[in-house]
């Protein structure tokens, strides 16, 4: 932590000269010190706020949305008010400045998930529209009658549905690995599904429900002795682990910004560079095109031939700004600060409510998630009860469908954790699940 | 503090009145929300006009669930006509409890499903019985 200031304040001063390409070396470094909890809730301005009934918030809801710090507001802000302007065309000061900005985001967000270079990371406006990218521009081009995909049981529908929709059209096929009643990959049946020579393996790297942290490595290597390429869905585990897509081996991988300490309208595509070379347009217009004649283009380089139209400059210029922020924590500390309040919350429920259903792997297996239900108590009701304490869950199917109906659920309420929350939010979580089953007792 | 909660509102999910079914319904519909997961299914027995017999069965939020147990209760021994004309603001008169936005969903699920139990049934008729005259 001694190092944060330095190196903040270095990148505000180097933001306009940090080269857009060739990023620096892996993110892993030598070992954080411990996540310092007060500290950092300081960041978080949100985290001084009362509802209406005076109680401070217990935000529980990080799997699908994150708070912002300080330094991502700034960053924002500074874009609007010192030189909010378009990039790559004015040649004036503060467009220049714009653009530097942008593409110093750019170089950050690479460096948070160790691509290669900064030209790799496409940005968009979430991990869904990163897949739909890919879906769009490398599906419909790679994809053909009878092809298979294969994804998991356990796929967010963002990873779910653009594949739906790209094998409809395209007369293919979708697989799907099963999982275990613990919420594990069956591998087996993976290793099965590759004899199919499936074109595309798509699997999410953390779930966002049941909070399985894959096995992303051998799931990749798998799939490529298949010869099948990999989009790894990591919106859940950006945010919370250290992230290495060369030392996965991944071929796409995607997050996004707004569950990464990042404003909303923020996301990140990274693909290795002969992919996206291959890739045709996904979205047509200005600043994609090198050249634009009435009957034909050639397009820009990559990543800017997938950028077209003005970018949300401010919410990119943010999610730099975050990824900045999360690696002077440390991502190695997050992880071990939030399995440290995994373990401590599946025990902490457990123990206030021992009828608790809890779904999904023991804490030391998975992200910082945890979704549960009271028996005879719709997660609704539970998530309406809580909320009057102050604490935010989320109640409903996590966009997880055919995962809840794999285990049979209509819904359940989930409390999902970041490098802010703290074991007295779990304590006020226990505290309100108790109140909810004295009310509903009564 | 309990507003959304109140003691008849918890009492109406935990012993839901004409909770079940009717051997032979005039008409039926199964709603549901499925971003929630609340689930009704309406069954409705129609004499002359009347709706004499009604049940529903269900899962889901103790809103949805009691608001289906009031509005049974409401529209036994109303005629079709009377029945149709609920409005959601009459319902949630019934229901008598502040229901924030979200939830909305979850307490008009039951009159949604009795007005397409009524919707099929109608229809259903004028394909058996063309309207004369």
């Amino acid at each position: 932590m001694a190092e944060t200031t330095t190196t903040h304040s270095a990148i505000h001063h180097a933001v306009a000269e940090v080269p857009a390409r060739h990023v620096g070396a892996a993110p892993a470094g030598p070992a954080h010190a411990p996540i310092d909890p007060v500290r950092v809730r300081a960041d978080f301005p949100i985290l001084g706020t009362v509802n209406r009934f005076g109680k401070p918030l217990v935000y529980l809801d990080s799997a699908a949305s994150s708070l912002k710090p300080q330094a991502v507001i700034d960053a924002v802000d500074g874009y609007n008010t010192q030189y909010s302007s378009n990039i790559h065309r004015g040649i004036y000061e503060i467009a220049e400045r714009a653009t530097g900005a942008y593409e110093a985001a750019r170089a950050s967000t690479a460096r948070l998930i160790n691509a290669p270079e900064a030209a790799e990371i496409v940005f968009v406006r979430n991990a869904t529209e990163a897949i739909n990218l890919v879906a769009y521009s490398w599906g419909r081009r790679n994809i053909g009658r009878g092809d298979t995909i294969v994804l998991t049981e356990m796929e967010h529908h963002a990873n779910l549905v653009p594949w739906q929709l790209l094998v409809q059209e395209k007369d293919g096929d979708l697989e799907f690995i099963p999982i275990t009643d613990e919420g594990i990959l069956r591998l087996e049946v993976y290793e099965a599904l590759l004899h199919l020579r499936p074109k595309l393996v798509a699997f999410t790297h953390v779930s966002n429900m049941l909070g399985t942290i894959n096995p992303v490595k051998q799931l990749t290597e798998m799939a490529h002795a298949a010869g099948a390429l990999v989009l790894i869905d990591g919106a859940q585990a950006v945010p919370h682990m250290p992230v290495d897509v060369q030392a996965i081996g991944a071929d796409f991988y995607v997050f996004s910004g707004h569950k990464t300490l990042a404003p909303t309208g923020s996301g990140a595509l990274w693909a290795r560079r002969e992919l996206l070379e291959a890739m045709p347009p996904f979205l047509a217009g200005g600043d994609m095109i090198r050249e634009v004649h009435l009957r034909r283009s050639e397009w820009n380089d990559v990543p800017y031939k997938f950028e077209a139209g003005t970018p949300d400059i401010s919410a990119a210029i943010g999610m730099g700004a975050a990824a900045e922020y999360l690696m002077d924590l440390g991502m190695d500390a997050v992880q071990a600060h939030e399995r440290e309040l995994t373990r401590y919350a599946m025990e902490a429920l457990r123990r206030a409510i021992p009828t608790i259903e809890m779904y999904g792997p023991e804490a030391e297996a998975r992200g910082g998630v945890v979704s549960f239900n009271l028996p005879g108590i719709h997660p609704h009701d539970v998530a309406q009860i809580l909320d009057r304490s102050g604490i935010c869950v989320r109640a409903g199917h996590h966009c997880t469908m055919p995962l809840h109906e794999r285990f049979d659920l209509a819904a359940t309420a989930r409390a999902s954790f970041n490098v802010y929350t703290i074991r007295e939010e779990i304590d006020a979580l226990a505290a309100g699940l108790r109140e909810v089953v004295r009310i509903f007792e009564r | 503090m309990d507003d959304l909660y109140r003691d008849y509102i918890l009492e109406h999910y935990r012993r839901p009145h004409n909770f079940g079914v009717l051997d032979d319904p005039t008409a039926t519909y199964e709603g549901s929300n499925p971003l929630c997961g609340d689930r009704i299914t309406m069954m409705l027995g129609i004499k002359d006009g009347v709706v004499s017999d009604v049940a529903f069965t269900g899962r889901g939020c103790a809103i949805s669930q009691a608001s289906a147990s009031l509005l049974t209760d409401e529209i036994k021994g109303k005629t079709v006509e009377e029945v149709e004309k609920l409005t959601p603001d009459d319902l949630l008169d019934l229901i008598g409890i502040e229901i924030s936005p979200a939830r909305l969903k979850c307490a008009l699920l039951s009159l949604d499903t009795v007005a397409h139990a009524l919707a099929d049934r109608a229809a259903s008729h004028e394909a058996a019985e063309p309207e004369r005259g």
